[in-house]
């Protein structure tokens, strides 16, 4: 009992002791990850290749795998079947009114793709390919985007010769300098423009789900 | 079930509410309100005034009322193409106040519901650190937290309305929302445990759900105000929201707020994983895109009247919304009812949080003219809600992400109301 006692008391000054929040002080929870546990799941990979498995895969062989495992979303062609993204083509697009984002259009560098393909594809049965599956999977979808040719082998050491043709289509974020007007101390409030037209309307789309219930009912 | 019953009178308790207007206000009634029934009505009484009902813990876990099975989240079919990678919409309309009911936060999985045992949690913290380290749930809830109301908004919200009023609805226009409290550790205190290397300036957080979906942030915001919480409104986290444990990135893009995390992995460069390249990126009009737009900019959005709650009845009327900023407290919410002619200030009641939703209420006198709608923030760093037309102005309408503009509602005579664009 007095023991407990003791304990509690030694506890409490301790806690009062403590920074409150700040984690100055290692808390010592938790414990060491072993290397093959973090291998298991450290999958991720960076443009500069950072992160690649060993393994390597062929156009060919890629193109077998894209049929089974593939095809039935993105299209045999990387088209898409149905809404699923389009994983090729779309090249010229990107500034129209329909732009169509795909690997070969928008992609800025071949690890999102890599790496996306390694974490989450295929859809339904992530992280089930075998990294030379992975490779020749990647290595077709550039192949359907005409980024390679179809003698093309992609591996640890052929990732770097892939240069994917929108990588410089990407700015930081230029908000606070591109949008500044919109930071405004005095925003108008009385006849702050000519009286107002209505210039479109929903109803005239008619795509909100057909469902009554969805209104607010007796409040 | 709700919408046969046009022909019925009005409920009396609505007619009360609306004075003097009530009899006019009967022609106004949308197909939404139900019946009422004479025998539950003074003077007489009404069954559950006589009869015992249920006792104590025959609902050991609550739900709303069967009355308000409306109020539910919904999805919109043609948006996607698997429910499993979709998303699904707050229902805004229906609530008040700032703190969204934990069902009803809206979802967006990329891969489904990761249905995670608590025992098997795991979370890695490795990379540049000096000891990678593995984390229990139970270790988790050993290290000391904090409690933090937050907005967490996808940054794909209103993201069908770049081109022109799509959607009737703001639980489908502005329901990819959500403000709930959290708690949770902070993440400098998890990355300080593993000792976080000089060279480390990015960290990349990682899903255990079958995306194993992944953002890389600036190592300054993680080590800033971000959390990895456990607990929403007081309970554990919703399996929708990332059981046990989500990350919590104030005031930033949604799709940052990692669910079911189980990895965090410091590094001297971003990732530029797919979610931050091919997606959550902002496509402008020159075929360039902007990348790492992270923060939400002030929004808000008139939630009753909508197209989903429409005015009942004339006279005294409510206009009640939500506003909220990604940099920081909402300062001042106005009010137009003439389409942006001119301006008011609304009334904010209750909390206003850094990086949170606000309550406003704007009261009129409706008298059954049509009247144009809208609400604009401004939030602390003086940001001031833009328009539509000049958001389009500077990025165009390919952008998908960031809609953060100015939403009008036209209120129709009948009292129904449209989701319109305006001059």
């Amino acid at each position: 009992m007095s023991k407990c006692r003791s304990f509690a008391v030694v506890a409490v000054c301790f806690l009062l002791a403590a920074p409150a929040v700040a984690g100055e002080r290692h808390l010592g929870l938790g414990r060491a990850a072993s290397p093959a546990e973090i291998a298991g799941w450290d999958i991720d990979v960076r443009p500069d290749g950072q992160g690649l498995p060993v393994g390597k895969g062929s156009v060919r062989q890629g193109e077998e795998v894209y049929m089974t495992r593939c095809a039935a979303c993105h299209g045999e062609f990387g088209e898409s079947a149905g809404r699923w993204p389009q994983v090729a083509g779309g090249t010229g697009s990107l500034s129209s009114d329909d732009p169509v984002k795909t690997v070969g259009s928008y992609f800025p560098y071949l690890s999102s793709a890599f790496d996306y393909v390694r974490h989450a594809m295929p859809f339904g049965d992530a992280q089930s390919l075998s990294n030379d599956e992975l490779y020749a999977v990647v290595a077709y979808v550039l192949f359907l985007n005409d980024i390679v040719d179809e003698k093309f082998v992609l591996s640890r050491d052929t990732f770097a010769q892939v240069k994917m043709p929108n990588q410089a289509g990407f700015y930081d974020d230029d908000r606070e300098t591109a949008e500044k007007p919109f930071w405004n101390a005095k925003p108008c409030m009385k006849d702050c423009k000519p009286p107002v037209t209505i210039t479109g309307r929903a109803r005239v789309i008619d795509v909100t789900p057909d469902d009554k219930a969805a209104r607010h009912g007796a409040d | 079930m709700d919408d046969d019953n046009e022909s019925k009178p009005i409920p009396s308790r609505r007619r009360f509410l609306s004075g003097a207007a009530g009899l006019s206000g009967a022609a106004l009634v949308g197909g939404a309100a139900r019946a009422e029934n004479l025998k539950n009505l003074p003077p007489n009484v009404p069954e559950w005034t006589r009869a015992l009902g249920d006792g104590v813990a025959v609902r050991p876990y609550g739900h709303p009322s069967k009355y308000e099975a409306n109020v539910i989240r919904r999805d919109v079919s043609w948006l996607t193409a698997s429910k499993e990678s979709s998303v699904s919409f707050t229902p805004l309309h229906a609530l008040d106040g700032i703190i969204t009911p934990s069902g009803l936060c809206f979802e967006r999985h990329h891969s489904g519901i990761a249905e995670i045992d608590p025992e098997d949690y795991r979370l890695i913290i490795h990379g540049l650190v000096d000891k990678p380290l593995i984390y229990t749930l139970a270790d988790l809830k050993r290290f000391p937290r904090v409690n933090r109301i937050y907005v967490l908004e996808c940054a794909a919200n209103s993201g069908m309305e770049w081109r022109g009023a799509q959607l009737n609805g703001c639980q489908y226009t502005h329901g990819m929302v959500h403000c709930v409290e959290y708690t949770g550790v902070p993440l400098r205190v998890l990355l300080a445990e593993a000792g976080v290397k000089g060279s480390a300036k990015w960290l990349l957080a990682e899903g255990a759900d079958a995306a194993a979906m992944s953002r890389s942030i600036p190592l300054e915001k993680a080590l800033d105000d971000c959390l990895v919480a456990t607990h929403m409104n007081g309970e554990m986290l919703r399996p929708e929201q990332g059981y046990p444990a989500r990350l919590v990135v104030p005031g930033w893009e949604g799709n940052v707020w990692v669910k079911w995390l189980r990895r965090l992995k410091l590094g001297d460069e971003p990732w530029f994983a797919r979610e931050e390249t091919s997606k959550y990126t902002d496509l402008m009009a020159d075929g360039r895109a902007r990348r790492f737009t992270y923060v939400m900019d002030a929004k808000s959005v008139i939630t009753s009247p909508s197209p989903q709650a429409p005015v009942r009845a004339k006279g005294f009327t409510v206009i009640s919304g939500l506003a909220w900023s990604g940099r920081g407290k909402v300062k001042r919410v106005d009010v137009s009812l003439d389409g942006g002619r001119n301006w008011r200030e609304a009334r904010i009641d209750g909390l206003v949080l850094d990086k949170a939703c606000v309550r406003f209420y704007a009261e009129t006198d409706w008298n059954g003219e049509e009247l144009l709608l809208q609400s604009r923030a401004i939030d602390e760093t003086g940001y001031v809600q833009p328009t539509k037309t000049e958001l389009r102005k500077i990025r165009g309408a390919n952008s998908v992400y960031h809609n953060n503009g100015i939403q009008t509602w036209l209120v129709k005579r009948d009292g129904e109301v449209e989701n319109v664009e305006v001059s």
